[in-house]
């Protein structure tokens, strides 16, 4: 039998909630986590399954149950150098989102005042916008006689001569599109600090930038570590982008999965690619949770 | 100089904040475009014609009215079943109170190409016909994980001496989540549906993989995208991003108002 | 008039609140042990301790709002200890009063009755605003009215329902000086009115001296003490209360002699008290004497004290003037410091640093306490340390 303690959470030990019979927790739990367990976990391991699966002797073209541990290998020999861009990709967009973000969740954070919630909501508004067609957007906003592209090019700053199809366009969307998840938990977390300890760091360093580096920037790690992951995530599985603004070149797993999955009907390699990138970011991200707890990001 | 460095963070955050906004203006303009040719991606010549006849193209409004339905319902059901998790976590202590805490952070770790392809996967070994069944399916599976983070954050900044206080006041523990607890959790509960209903509005890639032959307004989108995305499009876009944030810019007003009143009371 | 409003005046049959061997065990800490008390119906009872003694979940056990691991809670002859809270005659007002932001003045405090399905409040609700004097705010939210009003509202919102008995947790706690004075006297007021058995847990000495006619002084889960807060605070019985109830001098003696007059000898001094002020068991004992009950004399006047007195000698170490009154400490031959207080209503010079002086005072006013506890018992644990500081 499951010990059932009624708690109130924040409150001291001493302070004891209702007596609540232990059946009324299941009951709360059971049915949200049912689907979960249903649609989030059990997939997981069809996934897993289908990855395994093999092409079926006698009707070519459907798959039968299997153990085959080469469709791992068959995947990511065909398709590693996406693999490989899609956490290049994600990884250039998450340090540029960190760069534009922190100045504006600083600025929010501690010197916003009245404007503070005003400009939350500005940050979250874009949401409320189609996510394919503000992506799209960046096609007019990018194109090769815009205004945009002309000024680079006449600095001779794109060794392609233009910026739509080209993998700088695939990251200036994946950096605009995954921005805002950057933004907000780098603010709750600056919000969190005491603003005094900062002046108390102008006190004892000389210069604004030791300040930062010393006070400011360790202090809002937690916010770092969930922006970042929050960033990345998204990033490196997304298909929107690299099919909108790249060109073949910039193709990146996620449009690998999508077109196996959906248009070749290639289920074991679409699942194992799948599989391997849900791999790939879960051993990333407990990598990181060791550094903040999952309270803290759930 | 010193004003310089006074305001370069200010003058960044604005910037940010526009940069923010560029491709919506895009969007917004174009809804005005009449565009040469299929694609909608090159200022032709000004014109009502997509707000007038905003359900001129086949398919556009019907798949924004599946959209709205495919939220709604999703929302409604995603809403009741987070909440009733969120009170579980913060009201009890029960064993495989940690594992319960990651089967809800996973969701929102995984990526969308998983979710969305593993959930295929499903479909397709039990052979379950996709749809719209399937796609309410995925939306309620994504948005639990997000009410029960709004919800319980709302539950757990609530003073538990509120409940005392509606127990020493004769209520009995029907009563007090009535008149007490329900009301004090409502706001959190509200801003969790509304934004499980934005997420499911707008979700793309986990609606695509299960979407079958059902058509939402991503999707149809998307499609667009191939063969040029009619003006209808971005006009129904910025009927929903303007109303959304006239929506939330007006709550702020209210709560701003009314703080400044008390202030003068 | 409604048989639902308040009531001026004590017209109302209200009954004894009666603790019995009242147990809360947390873990492997006795937070309240065995408490057995009865309060009498009508009275302002304080309960009066440090934090974390008890005070707070013996309040809490009597509201329903914790339960007791044994004994007993009864009101009259009625055993109410399995009922829960939202079952008992006993209201609260909370620390930090825990109003319903959601809801306006007049809907918090009618909660109660409306819980009890009781249709037409109106009536109720404007008389009880009228006694905490707050009609006119009677629409706003709680987030819109001041500390004070407040607790006028959680006060109101506990005394609508008739109870037995109100319970008051800290219930001034959050409010600046001047205005808990204000409510101390607005509370004693509202009390007498209505005439319901208050039971009040408070840290605050002062506080409980003024408002109750009953204090009891709690300490490690126990009540060292109960009784008028005059009879307490003159007649300490036990270290804790001497130190922890204002301030007292004690000196470590032996009886010499017991009876109707007990005659102590410390550190070759005698002292003399009633046999009746008298409370060590044993041969050791304390000799307690208030600051204020010494009188100041310059050696050179020792001449002047009346026979019969107890009297110390020493030096003055310390003049401190605090414009009421004025501190001396004194240090006695064997090197103990003695504090006394001075009103400074005399006329002349007072005596300086280093002048050699006697301290005398009468025996009614000398008290005996068992040492077994140690001397520091009571004393607050920073005030303590600071001593300790001073000294090294």
């Amino acid at each position: 039998m499951a010990p059932i303690v009624p708690v109130a959470s924040v409150a001291p030990v001493h302070v004891s909630g209702p007596k609540r019979s232990s059946r009324s927790v299941y009951i709360l739990l059971i049915p949200g986590l049912a689907w979960l367990a249903v649609f989030f976990l059990i997939p997981l391991f069809t996934l897993f399954m289908t990855s395994l699966q093999k092409e079926s002797a006698s009707k070519p073209g459907t798959y039968v149950f299997g153990i085959q541990l080469s469709n791992y290998a068959n995947a990511l020999a065909e398709y590693w150098p996406q693999f490989l861009r899609s956490f290049v990709y994600a990884g250039l967009a998450t340090i540029l989102a960190l760069a534009i973000a922190y100045p504006l969740a600083y600025f929010i954070a501690f010197k916003a005042g009245n404007w503070r919630s005003l400009m939350l909501v500005l940050v979250v508004a874009p949401a409320f916008a189609s996510f394919l067609l503000r992506t799209y957007a960046w096609k007019t906003i990018l194109a090769d006689d815009g205004v945009v592209t002309s000024t680079l090019n006449s600095l001779h700053l794109l060794p392609d001569g233009r910026i739509l199809n080209t993998g700088i366009a695939v990251v200036a969307g994946l950096t605009y599109n995954f921005l805002p998840f950057m933004i907000l938990p780098l603010f709750a977390s600056l919000d969190r600090i005491d603003y005094r300890l900062i002046e108390a760091g102008s006190d004892l360093y000389a210069s604004p930038a030791k300040v930062f580096w010393r006070v400011t920037w360790p202090l809002s790690m937690p916010g770092i570590v969930a922006g970042t992951l929050l960033t990345f995530i998204p990033a490196a599985g997304d298909f929107i982008n690299a099919e909108l603004l790249g060109s073949a070149k910039d193709r990146m797993i996620g449009n690998v999965i999508q077109t196996n999955f959906i248009e070749f009907r290639d289920y074991p390699t679409a699942s194992a690619l799948s599989f391997a990138l849900m791999a790939a970011i879960l051993i990333l991200v407990f990598g990181y949770i060791r550094r903040s707890g999952t309270e803290d990001l759930v | 100089m010193r004003w310089i460095r006074k305001n370069i963070i200010g003058a960044i955050a604005i910037l940010v904040l526009v940069y923010l906004f560029i491709p919506i203006a895009v969007v917004i303009a174009f809804s005005f475009n009449k565009p040469e040719g299929k694609f909608n991606l090159q200022w032709n010549e000004f014109s009502f014609n997509a707000w007038t006849q905003i359900c001129g193209v086949p398919g556009v409004c019907q798949s924004f009215l599946t959209s709205v339905q495919l939220g709604l319902i999703s929302t409604v059901i995603a809403t009741v079943l987070g909440t009733m998790i969120a009170f579980a976590l913060v009201r009890y202590r029960f064993r495989g109170r940690s594992s319960t805490n990651l089967l809800i952070f996973m969701p929102m770790a995984a990526p969308e190409v998983v979710m969305g392809s593993s959930l295929l996967a499903l479909f397709l070994n039990l052979r379950f016909p996709l749809g719209t069944v399937t796609v309410m399916i995925a939306h309620i599976m994504f948005i639990i994980s997000f009410v029960v983070v709004a919800v319980k954050a709302r539950l757990q900044g609530m003073d538990p001496k509120l409940e005392e206080a509606a127990r020493d006041l004769y209520a009995g523990p029907a009563a007090t989540f009535r008149y007490v607890t329900f009301p004090l959790v409502l706001p959190g509960i509200i801003g969790a549906a509304l934004l499980g209903f934005s997420l499911s509005f707008d979700d793309f890639i986990i609606s695509f993989f299960n979407a079958g032959t059902l058509v939402t307004f991503p999707i149809y989108i998307w499609g667009a995208a191939q063969r040029g995305i009619p003006p209808q499009v971005n006009a129904l876009a910025s009927l929903v991003f303007i109303s959304a944030l006239a929506i939330v810019l007006g709550a702020q007003l209210y709560s701003w108002r009314r703080r400044r009143s008390l202030a003068t009371h | 008039m409604t048989n639902e409003g308040p009531r001026a005046g004590t017209s109302r049959r209200v009954e004894d609140l009666r603790l019995a061997g009242l147990t809360k065990v947390f873990g492997d800490q006795r937070a309240v042990d065995e408490l057995s008390i009865t309060i009498a119906a009508g009275s302002f009872f304080a309960l009066l301790g440090a934090s974390g003694c008890g005070k707070t979940t013996t309040l809490r056990m009597i509201a329903g709002l914790e339960e007791p691991t044994s004994g007993q809670v009864f009101i009259g002859d009625k055993d109410i200890t399995e009922l829960r809270a939202f079952q008992r005659p006993v209201n609260t007002v909370f620390q930090s009063y825990a109003l319903f932001p959601h809801l306006d003045i007049f809907e918090n405090v009618a909660f109660g009755l409306r819980r009890r399905g009781i249709k037409h409040v109106d009536a109720a609700v404007g008389q009880m605003l009228e006694l905490v004097e707050l009609s006119s705010l009677a629409r706003r939210k709680p987030s819109q009215l001041s500390g004070g009003q407040q607790q006028r509202v959680a006060v109101a919102r506990a005394l609508i329902n008739e109870p037995d008995v109100l319970l008051l947790d800290e219930p001034l706690g959050a409010l600046d000086l001047k205005l808990r004075r204000q409510m101390q006297i607005e509370l004693k007021r509202i009390q007498s009115e209505v005439g319901t058995t208050f039971v009040h847990v408070t840290h605050d000495q002062e506080e409980a001296m003024t408002m109750a006619d009953t204090v009891a002084v709690m300490h490690a889960g126990r009540i060292e003490q109960l009784g008028h807060p005059a009879d307490v605070y003159e007649t300490p019985r036990t270290v804790f209360v001497a130190n922890f109830l204002g301030q007292s001098n004690l000196i470590v003696g032996e009886k010499i002699q017991g009876g109707e007059s007990v005659e102590v000898n410390a550190h070759g001094v005698r002292f003399t008290m009633p046999g009746s002020r008298n409370f060590a068991p044993g041969s050791q004992l304390v000799v307690g004497v208030r600051p204020e009950k010494m009188i100041v004399l310059d050696l050179a006047d020792a001449g002047r004290i009346p026979s019969g007195q107890n009297t110390l000698h020493g030096t003055v170490t310390d003049v401190s003037y605090t414009g009421v009154s004025t501190q001396y400490l004194v240090l006695t031959a064997w090197g103990q410091q003695v504090i006394a207080f001075e009103q400074n209503s005399i006329v002349g010079d007072r005596c300086a640093v280093g002048d050699p002086v006697v301290l005398h005072w009468s025996p009614q006013h000398t008290f005996g306490l068992d040492p077994a506890g140690g001397l520091s018992s009571g004393i607050d644990p920073s005030v303590l340390a600071l001593e300790s500081d001073a000294e090294a």
